[in-house]
């Protein structure tokens, strides 16, 4: 098998799971290794097993050769019976044997096949060959003899089937394969456990990353091992690139506003110089929607200012301890004027008593400015919007209940990035004032939500948890 | 009544097709329309014959055609002739063990958890009877002394009564009888006391026979005092009714003889052959081959403690070596003949 072949099976494309792989390649190299080992349990077991039958073997060529003595009458050979019961004995083997005198066979088989080598010394040569359909493992010496005045050479060959031996080695190998088929199902639970410990550290790295929140841009600080350090590194890069981004985006957005803002309130305090000097009706109607337009605009810019400034300190919050009932009072101070301007009356209760929360006070208060603006934004004229300061449990509840046009639709869109309702009407505005609410929210770990109420308006409650 | 059979058995080779080998006897058991089961045999035709009887009853199919013939003419039979049959059965344990071992024999798997390993060479060689060799002997000559115990008892009677069994002691001769041959080897490697017996049969002119059964003739008929080594099976036919026939129990051993059988490689009907093995290896076959030779094959252990059967292994290759025969022949000639022996009968 080719290294490559060899990969190509141990990663299969269709495995998308790690795990899987893990357990998959475990199982083809256990497979590779099982094969392995029968062979070389086969091989060592033959070859262990043919060393010890040729030890018999030979033992039994000299025991016969040692029987033949030279006598007038020429050859005379006690054959052992326990050499060939013993032979015998060792897998009820076929057993041929052959006596020869400088090449004539004196008893025995004849046609036995002469040894390759003529032997020499007192050691039995060994070989093999087929005699009448059986292949033999032979085994032969040779004894210089006087026989007849002359010295002849007597050699003895002793052969034997080895079916025996051969069923032992496959047996061996075979009884190893299954001790080790048998640990490997003991080692798959093992291997199994020890997949998901090593992928563990992932599966922790993933959930430490999934469990931030939206706006964290922090670099990653979990300790990995060291294999996932490049993937942590990577990651934290990403991060970094991912900030710098946005806080390029972020800084351009608030430039870009705060450079409209300037020169739209010149503009508007020459259009309404303008309106005071003119007094052909037509062009001061023309100035006059001029000057609302212009306080659309102005309008917008300042919450599209107010928003990069609560995406800016989401990420750099800058927490500290805030009363909020002395900052709901400052920011309601502030709104006032706009509301009595419409004749709308607020009644603001609980703002008395101290609510201390840990927050970003100028996040805070462009919240609560934007949720009182958009109220009265809202309200009829002579209208009553009712703002209620409690302490429910650990959190400071705030509730602005107005009588204005309520809701249509799902309240939870509202809170989306330039999403309006669908009865907003005349009403300027920008889509944003009640998404900065609810990320200042969620920066301080707090909720917001709009509810219709029953007796017509909305109801808007902004949660933070107590200090 | 055997030379009858010889007779008749003479007559049916001389009308059987050519063949070179010497038959002593045929005989169809069963229906002469069956599948005829060819059975090449050393056993006596007669003592075998409720044994294939038996089983032509229990198989209405079958035909077995049952040819007897000694065993080295079975020996030259199959390896040099090539005759053909489905089953080759002989007490010649040494031929039929060299047949095997030079692969005339065919695999087989019968039934037969009773039979003892050492009856049984690889799955070709398949031990049917047990056939115990004991010394028989004349009650009228042992009247006034006692039976021998053993072979040492024996050789001191016959010594001490040189004249009681002069010419009247009978054996094998292992020249021309295989059986006689390979008993003589056994006896060698048994027992050092049976040349001093071999001796003492030779002073007495021993006499010397081909088969048991015509040593158990001329004992029957008077001529004979003690016949040594003879089949018991061939006695058993006689013993019960005959008062004078004694055995003389061999209590230091007594040797037997596994007689045994296999399916040649070429068999006709090889079927028909492994039909057959595995009813001789059944229950009720051995139940006739017992009652027959009176001990059991598949209970030998349990028979007589001196009773010492011969194993079916692969030293039984060295008895048909030419020069230890040659050697063993020559040593037995120099004991047991004399000058003055006549030649064999």
């Amino acid at each position: 098998m080719t290294p490559r072949a060899l990969r190509r099976w141990l990663e299969p494309a269709r495995l998308r799971s790690l795990r899987r792989r893990l357990v998959w390649q475990f199982l083809v190299l256990s497979a590779l290794l099982v094969a392995g080992l029968f062979l070389t349990v086969g091989w060592v077991a033959e070859r262990a097993s043919r060393a010890s039958q040729d030890a018999v073997l030979g033992a039994a060529v000299t025991a016969i050769a040692e029987g033949i003595r030279s006598v007038d009458e020429g050859l005379e050979m006690d054959l052992p019976y326990a050499t060939f019961s013993m032979l015998g004995a060792m897998g009820d083997e076929r057993i041929f044997y052959a006596v020869t005198v400088g090449g004539q066979v004196v008893t025995g088989y004849e046609g036995l096949p002469p040894p390759p080598d003529v032997p020499d010394g007192v050691a039995p040569v060994f070989w093999r060959a087929d005699y009448q359909g059986a292949a033999l493992r032979l085994a032969s010496v040779a004894r210089p003899m006087l026989i007849d005045q002359r010295l002849s050479q007597v050699t003895v060959s002793l052969g034997q089937t080895r079916q025996g031996q051969a069923a032992i080695a496959r047996e061996t190998a075979l009884g190893a394969t299954w001790v080790a088929l048998a640990f490997l199902a003991l080692a798959l639970p093992v291997a199994l456990l020890a997949a998901q410990a090593v992928l563990a550290p992932v599966q922790r790295l993933a959930e430490v990353v999934s469990a931030r929140g939206p706006r964290d841009l922090s670099p990653v600080r979990h300790p990995a091992p060291r294999e996932l350090a490049p993937l942590l590194r990577a990651l934290n890069g990403l991060i970094a690139r991912l900030r710098a981004a946005l806080e390029l985006a972020e800084t351009f957005i608030f430039e870009a506003a705060h450079r409209i803002r300037t020169p739209l309130s010149l503009v508007r305090t020459e259009a309404e110089l303008a309106l005071s000097e003119t007094t052909d009706p037509a062009t001061r109607a023309r100035l006059r929607r001029m000057v609302r337009a212009i306080n659309e605009s102005s309008r917008s810019a300042s919450q599209i200012l107010d928003h990069a400034m609560v995406m800016y300190r989401s990420d750099q919050f800058d927490a500290g301890p805030v009363d909020l009932s002395v900052l709901t009072g400052s920011v309601l101070r502030a709104i006032r004027p706009l509301a009595e301007m419409r004749d709308i009356t607020i009644v603001a209760r609980g703002l008395d008593s101290a609510c201390p929360v840990v927050a970003d006070e100028r996040m805070l208060e462009i919240a609560l400015r934007n949720i009182l603006d958009n109220a009265v934004k809202y309200s009829d004229a002579d209208g009553r919007i009712t703002l209620d300061l409690a302490h429910q449990g650990r959190e400071a509840v705030l509730t602005l209940a107005d009588e204005g046009r309520g809701l249509q639709g799902d309240p939870s869109r509202l809170l989306d990035r330039f999403h309006r309702g669908a009865n907003v009407g005349d009403v300027a505005g920008s889509g944003l004032g009640l998404t900065i609410v609810a990320e200042v929210a969620a920066a301080h770990r707090g909720r917001f939500r709009l509810t219709p109420r029953d007796t017509g308006g909305t109801c808007a409650v902004l949660s933070l948890p107590l200090a | 009544m055997r030379r009858l059979v010889l007779a008749a058995g003479l007559i049916l080779a001389g009308l059987a097709p050519a063949r070179s080998f010497e038959i002593e006897a045929e005989r169809l058991f069963g229906p002469p329309d069956g599948a005829v089961i060819q059975v090449l045999s050393t056993t006596d035709t007669q003592a075998f014959a409720p044994v294939l009887a038996d089983f032509a009853a229990r198989h209405p199919g079958h035909a077995i055609r049952y040819v007897q013939a000694s065993s080295t003419q079975i020996q030259q039979a199959i390896a040099q002739e090539g005759a053909r049959f489905d089953m080759v059965i002989s007490s010649a344990m040494d031929l039929q063990m060299r047949l095997v071992n030079d692969g005339y024999a065919a695999s087989a798997a019968p039934h037969a958890p009773d039979l003892p390993p050492w009856a049984r060479w690889r799955d070709q060689l398949w031990g049917i009877a047990l056939e115990p060799v004991v010394t028989l002997a004349s009650r009228q000559a042992f009247v006034d002394i006692p039976v021998p115990r053993t072979r040492r008892d024996l050789i001191a009677a016959l010594r001490a009564n040189p004249a009681r069994f002069q010419g009247r002691v009978a054996t094998y001769d292992p020249r021309i009888a295989g059986v006689g041959y390979f008993l003589l080897a056994q006896d060698d490697q048994v027992s050092d006391g049976f040349w001093r017996l071999a001796e003492v049969m030779g002073r007495l002119n021993a006499q010397l026979y081909c088969c048991s059964g015509d040593m158990i003739d001329d004992l029957r008929a008077g001529r004979l005092s003690v016949v040594y080594n003879v089949v018991a099976s061939y006695a058993a036919r006689y013993r019960p009714d005959d008062p004078d026939l004694i055995q003389i129990a061999d209590e230091d051993y007594t040797l037997a003889i596994v007689r045994s059988a296999f399916l040649p490689v070429d068999a006709p009907d090889p079927a028909g052959g492994r039909l057959l093995l595995s009813y001789l290896l059944s229950p009720p076959a051995q139940a006739l081959i017992e009652a027959a030779s009176g001990v059991s094959l598949t209970r030998s252990a349990a028979t007589a403690p001196s009773l010492r059967p011969i194993r079916l292994d692969a030293g039984l290759l060295v008895y048909s070596d030419r020069l230890r025969r040659g050697g063993l022949l020559a040593e037995w000639q120099a004991a047991l003949i004399q000058p003055s022996t006549p030649p064999a009968r």
